[in-house]
């Protein structure tokens, strides 16, 4: 009986072992922003489908969760809805990185509220007043009667980051519900009648049954992220890159340098109009080349 | 020679197993100071670095646009709130559980049912977090007219749903150790059966209910899954049973992710862990206080 037991223990380490084997590259770990999270996971699965010894695991956490795995040594791509801070990038150089920055999409942060809200549109003031605190009634910006319910997101998200700098331009009032991830958002709004949230494009693209996307006015009409045009062109006022970054220059013909290729090519593309954000633009894609063009 | 050579191998076995027990006990009192000395080196780092005037404040905000502060009356109160409310609940039902296990039921069933409310403890407080989400928040954003139920009463509710098992099962050990003679002999001298659990079986059994309860407490106040996904995550100061809340522990599971390790905001968050230990650690202190006074009169 024992030496059963100790022959199948055997074997079956064996056979674990000799699995582990079979992908002899060295894994990919993409780490960070929830807004990427989805995006970056459908343009992994496709490539394992091209390059079946490719290893990728994709997470999320946050900008600032795959920021710091970055500079800590823990991830080797960090997924950020943000550009990296002047102190996150001198940490890294004291560490001895040489951060690199591929600009993966483009995003245009929805803002959202219930479907039967009375809201049509809201200005970037009034925008700001709501988040920080200064407007308290949708009745100020012509709605019915009724306290304003704030969402947004917790500070290791750079999305987070990004609406303060870019909207609210101060603190958010503290009576904004911290949601966890956008999805939390958007579910949050769907069954809140006085709630508003903001959430990247990709997440809201398809669903108008579940929450209205306000277009926003930036001193001229209105104008909605669900406008592909406006946003490429700047003309909507809160569309952003998204990024990715890396700790070092990739090595040629590694895994994660084919990744990155995919990721510019058609197909990836495809990938990002599918789920739903939106590809570079002609001046992203001139950075990117260069940044490609430098891997030796 | 024979006999001799036994004597000595018995004397060295008997030592070993109490030798052994003693280092497994000492590691665990290691382990325990260890993690208090860890807490209060990083905890006093922030009080001494931040002062306790500021962390007496309202507004916790380290990540701040314009200037960072660390004030945590509003994260206390949500663990308060939540745990206050977590209690309230459940150690009435739990102690009526356990009166109604071990006094009123029929043997046959209590031995089906005791098994069952200890299957509810084996429930994940993820679980739980998702039944409130989908079940219990929009529940009572109907009941309360509110537009969202996300709050310190849905968290209350939660966190009790997952504390009652443990102070019933508790209650119920600790009731069915009052020996049978003392409620005889109440009986005998023409008590009713409810005036003899009020008057005799529970107060018999009170260091044993107060275990349960502190037991009970101890989780209310560590919860951490069940508030992080519904007690609305707000660092407002609570006005309100139906105002979101940030209890202190949801907010170290948040921030510790995007700390860099030794930084003020992190020792900030190891205080956080330092004041629910002391929290704790008295409530339990009192606790044993008061049953030691009683049980000497």
């Amino acid at each position: 009986m024992k030496k059963i037991l100790a022959a199948s223990a055997l074997f079956f380490l064996t056979a674990c072992t000799a699995s582990v084997m079979q992908k002899t590259n060295e894994p990919v770990t993409i780490q960070g922003s929830d807004t990427e999270v989805q995006l970056v996971s459908n343009l992994a699965e496709a490539f394992q489908a091209t390059d079946a010894d490719a290893d990728l695991t994709v997470t999320g956490g946050g900008s600032a969760v795959g920021i710091a795995a970055l500079i800590n040594g823990e991830a080797n791509l960090a997924n950020s809805s943000r550009q990296m801070k002047p102190e996150e990038l001198q940490q890294a150089k004291d560490k001895g990185l040489n951060v690199q920055e591929f600009i993966l999409a483009r995003d245009g942060l929805s803002v959202i509220v219930h479907p039967e809200s009375a809201i049509a549109s809201l200005s970037m003031d009034q925008l700001k007043g709501l988040y920080d605190g200064t407007i308290t009634n949708w009745n100020d910006v012509g709605g019915p009667d009724a306290e304003v319910v704030l969402y947004g997101r917790q500070s290791t998200s750079g999305t987070f980051g990004f609406f303060r700098d870019a909207v609210v331009k101060a603190d958010y009032d503290a009576t904004m519900r911290q949601m966890e991830g956008t999805q939390a958002i958007v579910d949050a709004v769907k069954s809140d009648k006085n709630g508003i949230g903001y959430a990247g494009v990709g997440y809201v693209k398809d669903k108008q049954a579940d929450v209205k996307v306000l277009p926003i006015a930036s001193g001229g009409d209105p104008v909605s992220s669900l406008d592909k045009e406006a946003v490429l062109s700047g003309r909507y006022p809160i569309a952003r890159a998204i990024y990715q970054y890396l700790p070092n220059p990739p090595v040629k013909d590694s895994t994660l340098e084919k990744f990155l290729r995919f990721e510019a090519s058609p197909e990836g593309i495809a990938i990002i109009e599918a789920t739903g954000f939106y590809p570079t633009g002609v001046d992203d894609q001139t950075k990117n080349q260069l940044f490609f063009d430098s891997i030796r | 020679m024979r006999k001799k050579c036994t004597a000595k191998a018995g004397r060295l076995s008997r030592h070993i197993p109490r030798i052994i027990f003693g280092c497994v006990a000492a590691l665990t009192i290691v382990l325990l100071v260890g993690l208090f000395a860890l807490l209060l080196k990083n905890g006093l780092q922030a009080v001494r670095a931040i002062g306790v005037g500021a962390l007496l404040g309202a507004d916790w905000n380290p990540v701040s646009y314009v200037t960072p502060s660390w004030g945590m009356s509003a994260l206390l109160l949500g663990t308060l709130m939540v745990a206050g409310l977590a209690m309230l609940f459940a150690v009435p039902m739990g102690l009526l559980t356990a009166i109604s296990l071990s006094e009123l039921m029929p043997p046959k069933l209590r031995e089906f049912l005791k098994p069952m409310v200890e299957l509810i403890a084996g429930l994940p407080s993820v679980v739980l977090g998702i039944l409130g989400l989908i079940y219990v928040a929009p529940l009572v954003a109907t009941m309360f007219g509110l537009s969202n139920g996300l709050n310190a009463l849905t968290a209350g509710l939660l966190v009790s749903i997952a504390v009652l098992p443990s102070i019933a099962s508790l209650c119920e050990d600790a009731i069915g150790e009052v020996p049978r003679a003392l409620r005889d002999a109440s009986l005998a001298l023409g008590a009713t059966k409810w005036r003899t659990i009020v008057k005799i079986v529970i107060p018999t059994a009170k260091s044993g209910i107060a275990a349960a309860i502190m037991l009970g407490l101890g989780r209310a106040i560590g919860e951490t899954v069940i508030v992080l996904m519904v007690a609305g995550n707000s660092l407002a100061l609570p006005q309100s049973l139906f105002d979101p809340v940030r209890p202190v522990t949801a907010n170290i599971a948040i921030e510790i992710k995007e700390v860099v390790f030794g930084s003020l905001h992190w020792s900030s968050l190891f205080l956080g862990g330092l004041i629910l230990f002391l929290l704790t650690f008295a409530i339990n202190g009192i606790t044993d206080f008061f049953i030691h006074r009683s049980k000497h009169v």
